[in-house]
C-alpha cells in the first residue's frame, strides 16, 4: 500500500486504490484481452480458418461500415444499462443471475403502456411513459428475488433463475395468447407499433440516440453514486461485511432490496430500448441473452464502472462482427457460440487470477 | 529439500527491512533463534512484530536483508516453500476449513499419494495429541472448536508437515487460562525435543513465564534482548521507552436500573445461554468472566439485539425489547463491539476514512472532507498508526482495535465490549480503560468480557461469572480475589 502523498487521495474504488494495484487492474484486463484473443485464434485454427483473415472479417463486420457500427451501437445500449445494474447487485455482493427475466419483464410493462398508446392523440407521452414502466416492471421482478433472498433465504441465483423460466412463459402466453397478431400467433411477435411510438432513428446508423444517451446517462449516474453517495458507501461495506454494517446502523437487507431494485430497473430500460427502438414489437427473443453476457462484462470489468462500456463495446464488436463470420469463411455458423464459450472462460480464469493477487494480507 | 523430524534447525536473521510504501515496519532487525529454545519476540502494538514473522515464514517478501537457515542464506518466495523448509508459522487468525471435520483438516496437506490413508493418519493424529496432552475430537467439525483448540488443531498440523521451527504469533489472545497451560507445557517439551520456537507476544507475563531469552522490538527496530531471568522493569522500559503509570480505578455508586434481562435462553456458541436473569444499572462496569464459550458472547450479542432469545424477556431501560431489531437497540444508544475485528467489527476492503464516512453522515451526499477530517483526528487521539486513506486490513491488530474503539459514539447508554483489550499491550489497555472510564460520567453502563482475570479485578465493579451457558456467579469485585473467580471460572462455585 503507497500512500497517494500528503493528502491522502479520495477514500473511493480508483482513487484510493494505490498505483501498484490499479497496473495490477490494467495488468488483469490486458492479460484477459490476450487471453481472449489467444483463444480465438487457437479455435479458428482448429476449425481450419485463417485467422488472419477472419479477424479482418471481424473487424469489416464490426466496425466497417456505419450500418455495422449501427448495429454494434444497438448491441452496446441494452449490454451496457443490464451491466450497470449488475454492478449495483455484486457491488453488495449479490449474484443476479435474474437479468433476462428482468428485461423481459421490462419490455413487457413498456409493451403494455406503448399498447395503449396506439392511435392515442398523444403518442410521445406514452412512449415517456413506457421508460418508467419498464423499470418498474424489471424492478418488481428483481425484488421478488431480493425478498425470497431476504426473507425466505433462498439463494439469489436460484430465485433468479426461476423467476427468469417465469417471466419467458409470460412473455410467451402473451405473445401467443392475448397479443397476438389479429388471426395470427407466431414466434415473429406482436403487432409492430405505429412509427410515432417508435424511439427515433438516425438516418444512416440505424440506431436511437435515446437509447444512448440513457445508458450514458445511467453510466455517469452510478459512477457518482459509487464514488459520491452514502448509498454507494453502504454497498460496498455490506457487500463485504453485513455484520459490522449493522453494528454502522444500516440495514444491509434493506440495501440488498434496493440494489436489486436498480438492477432490475436498469434492466426493464434495456427491455424498454429493446421493444420501442429495436424491434418495435415484443419478440419471444426480446432479451437475446444481453443478461448472461452482461454478467459476464461486468466480470471481465472486475466491477469497475469505467472499464464496463469498453468491455461492453468489445463484446458487441465480436458479436456483431462474428455474425457474417461463418459466411465468409464457410465454416459452421456454432464458431461463433465455441468462441464465446471460450471467452467465459477466460473470463473466470481473469477473475480467479485477480482474486489471488489482491486478496489482503493476513493481519495479527 | 524435506526435513527430517528431529532436525535441529538454527534461524538467523540479518538485516531484516520491510516497508510498505513510505511506512517502514521493520527497520534492520537481525535476531538469532537458537533450537532448542524458546525465543521471545515482544513490542508494543505496531512495533512490527507479525511483519518480521510474515517475512520469516514467506508470507510477504522482505525489502532487504538476509535469512540464513543453519548457516546457508536462503531465499524463498511463498508460505509453501517455506514450509518445505521445516518453517511452520500459527497465525492468529486461524487458517483452516471450517466445516471439514478436525481430523479432515489434519489431513490437508499430509497425503503424499492420491489415496487418503484415513487410519494412518488419524493414528499419527492421536499420537500427536496424546504426545502433546491435546483433546481434540477427530469427528467435531472445525467450526464448532473454540479458538484454543483450533490452535491446537493446527500446531500438530504443523508438527506433523515436518515443522522443526514454529513461530507462534500472539497463541495467548482469545484462549482460556486453562487452554493456555496446555499450550504452554506443549510448547516447552516441544523446545525440550529441540525444536526452534517463536513466540510472538506483547504480554510480559506470558514471555516471563514462557521463553528462555526475548527480543524486545520498539517502532521496527530491536531495543534490547535478554535471557532468563528477566527484569520487568528493563523490559517495559525497552518495550515503551518508559515504564507505564498504572490505573487508578474510580469507583463510582450504580444508578437506575437500564438493562434487564429476566429468565432469557438463547442458542449459540457452545453453551447457549439458559435462565439468565440479571440487571445492568447506569455507571456500572460488569465483567463477564468464564471459559471461552461458556454464554457471555450469546449474553452481549442478546443485549445488542443481534440474537433472538428463545424465551425470556429483555428489558432496556423499561421498555420491552421483544421483536425489536439491532437497529432499535442502537436508537436506545447501546453500542456492541464485538471481538473478531475483521469478521464482525470492521469491513475489509474499506478505509479508516470510508468508516467514518459510514459511521458519521445520514444524507445522501457523503462529505468525503469531513469524513477525511474526522478519521485524522480520531486517529491522532486514539494514537494509532495509520493514515485516513489505509485500508483497515493494513493496520495491524492492535491498531484495528483501537480504531474499533474509536468509533464509540459519544455518549452511550450501555457499551457491551467483547474483550476489547485483546491483543492491546499494557500500555494500551490502561490508556483504554482510563478513555472507556470517562463514559461513566455521561451514566453508561459498560459490560464487558474478558479473558484476563487480571484485567478484570482491575476494572470492574462487578462480575458475573458465566459457567456452560448460565450465570453461576454475580458478585462485587470488591468481594472475591484471582483465586476464588479462577475456581468459580472452573465451575466450583
Ligand atoms: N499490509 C500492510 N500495509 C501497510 N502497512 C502495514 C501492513 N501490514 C502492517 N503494516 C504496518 O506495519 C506496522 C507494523 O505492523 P505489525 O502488524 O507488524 O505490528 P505488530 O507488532 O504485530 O503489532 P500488534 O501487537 O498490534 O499486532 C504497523 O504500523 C502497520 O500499520
Ligand atoms: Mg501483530
Amino acid at each position: 500500500m503507497i500512500w497517494a502523498g500528503p493528502s491522502p487521495g479520495r477514500p473511493d474504488d480508483q482513487a484510493s486504490e494505490s498505483k501498484s494495484m490499479i497496473q495490477r487492474h490494467w495488468k488483469a484486463f490486458g492479460l484477459s484481452l490476450a487471453g481472449v484473443l489467444g483463444f480465438t485464434t487457437a479455435i479458428l485454427v482448429l476449425a481450419g480458418a485463417p485467422p488472419l483473415e477472419a479477424y479482418y472479417h471481424l473487424l469489416k463486420g464490426s466496425l466497417g461500415s456505419l450500418n455495422k457500427t449501427g448495429a454494434v451501437l444497438t448491441a452496446w445500449i441494452p449490454l451496457t444499462l443490464c451491466a450497470v445494474g449488475l454492478l449495483y447487485t455484486f457491488r453488495i455482493g449479490l449474484w443476479n443471475i435474474g437479468v433476462e427475466g428482468q428485461m423481459i419483464m421490462g419490455a413487457i410493462f413498456a409493451t403494455a403502456v406503448l399498447r395503449w398508446g396506439v392511435e392515442s392523440r398523444v403518442p410521445l407521452l406514452y412512449l415517456a411513459a413506457a421508460f418508467p414502466a419498464a423499470a418498474l416492471g424489471g424492478g418488481l421482478w428483481a425484488i421478488g428475488a431480493g425478498i425470497l433472498k431476504t426473507k425466505g433465504e433462498v439463494h439469489e441465483i436460484f430465485a433468479g433463475l426461476g423467476l427468469n423460466f417465469v417471466a419467458q412463459g409470460i412473455l410467451l402466453y402473451l405473445i401467443f395468447g392475448p397479443w397476438k397478431r389479429p388471426g395470427v400467433a407466431s414466434m415473429s411477435g406482436t403487432e409492430v407499433f405505429p412509427t410515432d411510438l417508435r424511439l427515433s432513428f438516425l438516418p444512416g446508423l440505424r440506431f436511437s440516440p435515446a437509447g444512448l444517451i440513457l445508458a450514458v446517462i445511467a453510466l455517469l449516474l452510478t459512477a457518482w453514486m459509487f464514488r459520491h453517495s452514502r448509498f454507494g458507501l453502504v454497498l460496498k461495506a455490506a457487500g463485504s461485511n453485513p455484520i459490522a454494517t449493522l453494528l454502522f446502523g444500516e440495514r444491509p437487507n434493506r440495501y440488498m432490496l434496493l440494489a436489486m431494485l436498480l438492477a432490475g430497473g436498469f434492466a426493464g430500460i434495456a427491455g424498454c430500448v429493446q421493444v420501442s427502438g429495436v424491434y418495435h414489437r415484443l419478440i419471444p427473443s426480446i432479451s437475446s441473452n444481453y443478461g448472461y453476457l452482461a454478467l459476464l462484462v461486468v466480470m471481465l470489468s472486475n466491477y469497475n464502472v469505467f472499464v464496463v462500456p469498453v468491455v461492453a463495446f468489445f463484446f458487441t464488436c465480436l458479436n456483431v462482427g462474428s455474425i457474417q463470420l461463418p459466411m465468409m469463411l464457410r465454416i459452421d455458423s456454432s464458431l461463433a457460440g465455441v468462441i464465446q464459450g471460450a471467452w467465459v472462460l477466460v473470463a473466470l480464469a481473469a477473475i480467479a487470477w485477480h482474486r489471488r493477487k489482491v486478496r489482503p494480507e493476513k493481519e495479527h | 529439500m524435506a526435513s527430517d523430524p528431529g532436525a535441529r534447525m538454527a534461524v538467523e536473521l540479518i538485516d531484516i527491512h520491510k516497508e510498505y510504501g513510505p511506512l517502514k515496519a521493520n527497520q534492520g532487525i537481525s535476531i538469532c533463534f537458537a533450537p532448542g529454545y524458546i525465543h521471545g519476540i515482544l513490542g508494543e502494538n505496531g512495533a512490527g512484530k507479525s511483519t518480521l514473522m510474515k517475512v520469516l515464514a514467506g508470507f510477504t517478501p522482505k525489502t532487504r536483508g538476509l535469512i540464513r537457515i543453519d548457516g546457508s542464506n536462503t531465499e524463498y518466495q511463498t508460505p509453501a516453500e517455506v514450509s518445505r523448509l521445516g518453517i511452520g508459522m500459527l497465525y492468529q487468525e486461524p487458517v483452516d476449513f471450517p466445516v471439514l471435520s478436525v481430523l479432515e483438516n489434519f489431513m490437508i496437506g499430509q497425503t503424499r499419494g492420491f489415496w487418503l490413508n484415513r487410519m494412518a493418519t488419524q493414528k499419527r493424529f492421536e499420537s500427536l495429541c496424546l504426545h502433546l496432552e491435546f483433546s481434540l475430537p477427530p469427528e467435531t467439525p472445525v467450526q464448532k472448536l473454540t479458538t484454543g483448540e483450533r490452535q491446537q488443531l493446527e500446531i500438530i498440523r504443523l508438527l506433523s508437515l515436518g515443522a522443526n521451527v514454529l513461530i507462534l504469533d500472539e497463541p495467548t489472545t482469545g484462549i482460556s487460562s486453562f487452554q493456555k497451560e496446555t499450550l504452554f507445557q506443549a510448547l516447552k517439551a516441544l523446545a525440550k525435543e529441540g525444536k526452534t520456537l517463536i513466540l510472538v507476544s506483547h504480554k510480559l507475563e506470558d514471555i516471563e513465564r514462557l521463553c528462555d531469552r526475548v527480543s524486545v522490538l520498539r517502532k521496527g527496530r530491536v531495543t534490547g534482548e535478554m535471557e532468563r531471568p528477566f527484569d520487568t522493569e528493563t523490559l517495559l522500559k525497552m518495550m515503551f521507552g518508559s515504564v507505564p503509570s498504572p490505573l487508578k480505578p474510580s469507583q463510582t455508586a450504580a444508578g437506575a436500573p437500564l438493562l434487564n434481562m429476566e429468565n432469557v435462553s438463547a442458542t449459540g456458541d457452545r453453551a447457549g445461554l439458559r435462565g439468565c436473569s440479571v440487571v445492568i444499572r447506569e455507571k456500572e462496569v460488569v465483567a463477564l468472566a468464564g471459559l471461552e464459550g461458556s454464554g457471555q458472547g450469546v449474553f452481549l450479542r442478546l443485549a445488542a439485539g443481534l440474537k433472538v432469545p428463545t424465551s425470556g424477556a429483555i428489558r432496556l431501560q423499561g421498555e420491552p425489547m421483544a421483536g425489536k431489531d439491532c437497529i432499535a437497540y442502537q436508537n436506545k444508544g447501546v453500542t456492541f463491539l464485538p471481538t473478531s475485528r475483521l469478521e464482525e467489527g470492521l469491513i475489509t476492503g474499506l478505509t479508516i476514512s470510508e468508516h467514518f464516512a459510514l459511521k458519521a453522515s445520514h444524507g445522501f451526499r457523503v462529505r468525503w472532507n469531513d469524513a477525511e477530517q474526522q478519521a485524522q483526528a480520531r486517529i491522532e487521539q486514539f494514537r494509532i498508526k495509520g493514515k485516513p486513506g489505509m485500508p483497515v486490513e493494513s493496520l495491524s491488530g492492535g491498531n484495528q482495535q483501537r480504531l474499533l474503539l474509536s468509533f464509540l459514539p459519544d455518549a452511550p447508554s450501555l457499551l457491551l465490549l467483547e474483550k476489547p483489550t485483546r491483543g492491546l499491550d499494557l500500555e494500551s489497555t490502561l490508556w483504554v480503560w482510563e478513555h472507556l472510564y470517562h463514559y461513566r460520567e455521561k451514566k453508561t453502563a459498560i459490560v464487558f468480557s474478558s479473558s484476563e482475570l487480571e484485567e478484570i479485578l482491575m476494572v470492574a465493579d462487578r462480575i458475573l461469572v458465566f459457567f456452560n451457558g448460565g450465570v453461576i456467579r454475580d458478585i462485587k469485585t470488591a468481594q472475591t480475589d484471582v483465586h476464588d473467580l479462577g475456581r468459580a471460572i472452573a465451575g466450583k462455585a
